[in-house]
């Protein structure tokens, strides 16, 4: 499989990137150089393997159901969660306007 | 030079215990070589002088107060700047990121203070840690202490932990956090005649680290000697309620533990390790490596990992997979960057502010991720490198049923001069033929320095254990360094 103009366009859109018409041309033959290269994983012979799924053998924790159990994650937190952003308003994350 | 900057973790740690010196000379002597060497370096992104003298101060008055202290009492470190430090900038070596200033702390670093370390200043690195020489990040390039004799073209420190390789090489600090995701802490480690150990998966915290590959990313302690490792790994391990994948098992005394008698003990030689055009001079410091462990009293033989030579290809679908999602985060509007056009929308916003904020190879790996896990190509790519990584995690429980470590060189080159790879991302990849087989299994693996090639400069060979016996890595690793005698040293130039 290999992408084109049109195909580089479409994936970096998704990845939402914004990319020149330059930058599109000079990624094709470098995105097609790895794809190619990866290709090589179509001739193992995987029957019978399940993919991986966890590299240590582990089991997923709940939690405790308990309000704030850590102070540092726990809630009322609105100002520390807000400090590092660009635009923030009012104990609101700021954004452009998305409804007319 | 200053003598103090000499020494090495344990050194300092049990020269301030017993009165030699006290933790603020050892502090200032250490804030003196960073701040010296900052601009010939560029080791770090941020200095925090002041971070490193609190903490020898309040070293010092808990030993006047006739206090217990810590294990790493004293001790001042660098800090990889892709942990999260409450108050002090974080940037993961990104513009995204770049006046992001955490109001919370590691887990992995909490806990380095809480064992009395103090922060020299927060280490350049390739950008999301993505890169082989540190030539991804924002802010400019790593400069590695070594030359080759008669030239002062700039070498590669490796990557991505390559502030944190150069600054422990120079002398900047007796040890650092290093994170490893395909080789992060091996490769540049083995580049600079320092050792790095990446612990089982799972053993270090990743709370708080700022994510790449997170079935893959692993902290991890670089430092000049494999005991001062262990010192570092013991106070960076343990379970944390916060990281879904951390290991609930008790910490072992590794450093307690080391033991480089390696008597009837089996090491395996990887016959798949020897690839084509592999330099004489790693062939020669491989044989050396045998020949030491079995001076140490190891049993040699040869193993095979059949499915070694896709564990590249198959690291370069799952990595950028997982970084295409986990960068998703970098919208321009809870943290970091924003870049608003003018008349702009909530989408525009977003991708412009991608644009601006990644670097070319942080942007190339998200689109590779996107690529692979979009709609038609998610089972040929992403599922098929699942089924391959698990055929390669069997190629390794297969061989440590027969032996207890594996022996290989860290990487397949000595360091290179920057600019030699950046042109071509498939050769700056192949970098981590060695090191990416380990990660992909979550296994524990170390480089420690083993010589010089004919240009002077160091190579590292790699021990690779089985899950949780960081303890054997370990004293394989000291085995190793005994008999090394590695003493070279860069001469200052900077």
């Amino acid at each position: 499989m290999s992408v084109d103009t049109a195909t580089v366009a479409k994936i970096a859109s998704l990845a939402r990137i914004k990319v020149t018409q330059a930058e599109i041309e000079a990624m094709v033959p470098e995105l097609n150089g790895i794809l190619a290269w990866v290709e090589q994983l179509g001739e193992v012979d995987v029957s019978g393997v399940e993919p991986m799924t966890a590299v240590i053998p582990n089991t997923l924790r709940l939690r405790d159901d308990v309000i704030d159990a850590d102070p540092l994650t726990g809630g009322n937190k609105r100002d520390a969660v807000l400090a590092n952003a660009p635009a923030a308003q009012h104990g609101f994350f700021g954004v452009p306007k998305v409804i007319e | 030079m200053n003598q103090l900057t000499d020494l090495g973790v344990a050194a300092i740690r049990d020269g301030i215990a017993s009165g030699q010196f006290s933790a603020v000379e050892v502090a200032e002597a250490f804030n003196a070589n960073v701040a010296a060497a900052q601009e010939a370096l560029n080791a770090f992104i941020v200095a925090t002088p002041e971070k490193a003298l609190e903490a020898a101060q309040a070293v010092d008055a808990k030993r006047a107060a006739g206090e217990a202290l810590g294990p790493l009492a004293g001790v001042p470190i660098g800090m990889k700047d892709l942990f999260a430090t409450r108050g002090v900038q974080t940037t993961a070596a990104s513009h995204i990121l770049e006046g992001f200033v955490p109001q919370y702390e590691s887990t992995v670093s909490q806990k380095l203070w809480d064992a009395g370390a103090g922060m020299l200043g927060k280490l350049n690195l390739d950008q999301f840690a993505m890169g082989s020489s540190n030539e991804t990040s924002y802010f400019g390039n790593v400069i590695s202490p070594w030359k080759r004799p008669g030239s002062n073209a700039p070498l590669a420190p490796g990557g991505s932990s390559g502030g944190s390789s150069a600054a422990i090489a120079a002398r900047l600090c007796p040890a650092a956090t290093g994170t490893d995701t395909g080789g992060s802490i091996r490769q540049p480690a083995a580049f600079t005649g320092i050792s790095g150990i990446k612990p089982t998966y799972g053993r270090c915290s990743r709370w708080g680290v700022v994510a790449f590959a997170s079935s893959l990313d692993q902290p991890g302690p670089m430092a000049r000697d494999v005991t001062d490792c262990a010192i570092m790994l013991e106070a960076m391990s343990g379970f944390d309620p916060k990281d879904s994948t951390s290991l609930d098992m008790a910490v072992p005394g590794w450093t307690a533990a080391l033991s480089a008698d390696l008597k009837g003990k089996k090491v395996g030689i990887p016959r798949e390790y020897r690839v084509e055009g592999m330099p004489a001079e790693i062939d020669a410091v491989w044989e050396q490596g045998i020949a030491w462990l079995k001076d140490a009293g190891a049993e040699v033989v040869e193993v095979s990992l059949p499915h070694t030579k896709y564990a590249l290809p198959t690291y370069y679908i799952i990595a950028p997979a997982e970084a295409s999602s986990n960068l998703a985060r970098y919208d321009g509007v809870r943290y970091g960057l924003r870049d608003l056009p003018e008349g702009a929308g909530l989408q525009d916003m977003y991708a412009a502010t991608r644009a601006a904020g990644f670097g070319p190879e942080v942007k190339r790996r998200i689109l590779i991720g996107t690529y692979v896990l979009s709609a038609g190509f998610y089972d040929a790519y992403y599922t098929q490198a699942q089924k391959v990584r698990a055929l390669i995690a069997r190629d390794f429980e297969r061989a440590f049923e027969q032996v207890d470590v594996l022996l290989t060189p860290t990487a397949p080159s000595a360091a290179f001069a920057l600019g030699e790879n950046v042109d071509d991302p498939l050769a700056m990849y192949l970098n981590d033929v060695f090191t990416v087989p380990s990660s992909l299994a979550g296994l524990p693996a170390m480089s420690v320095p083993a010589g010089l090639d004919a240009q002077g400069l160091p190579l590292g060979l790699q021990v690779i254990g089985r899950a949780f016996d960081e303890q054997g890595v370990l004293n394989a690793s000291l085995a190793l360094e005994q008999r090394a005698g590695f003493t070279a040293r860069p001469e200052k130039w900077w």
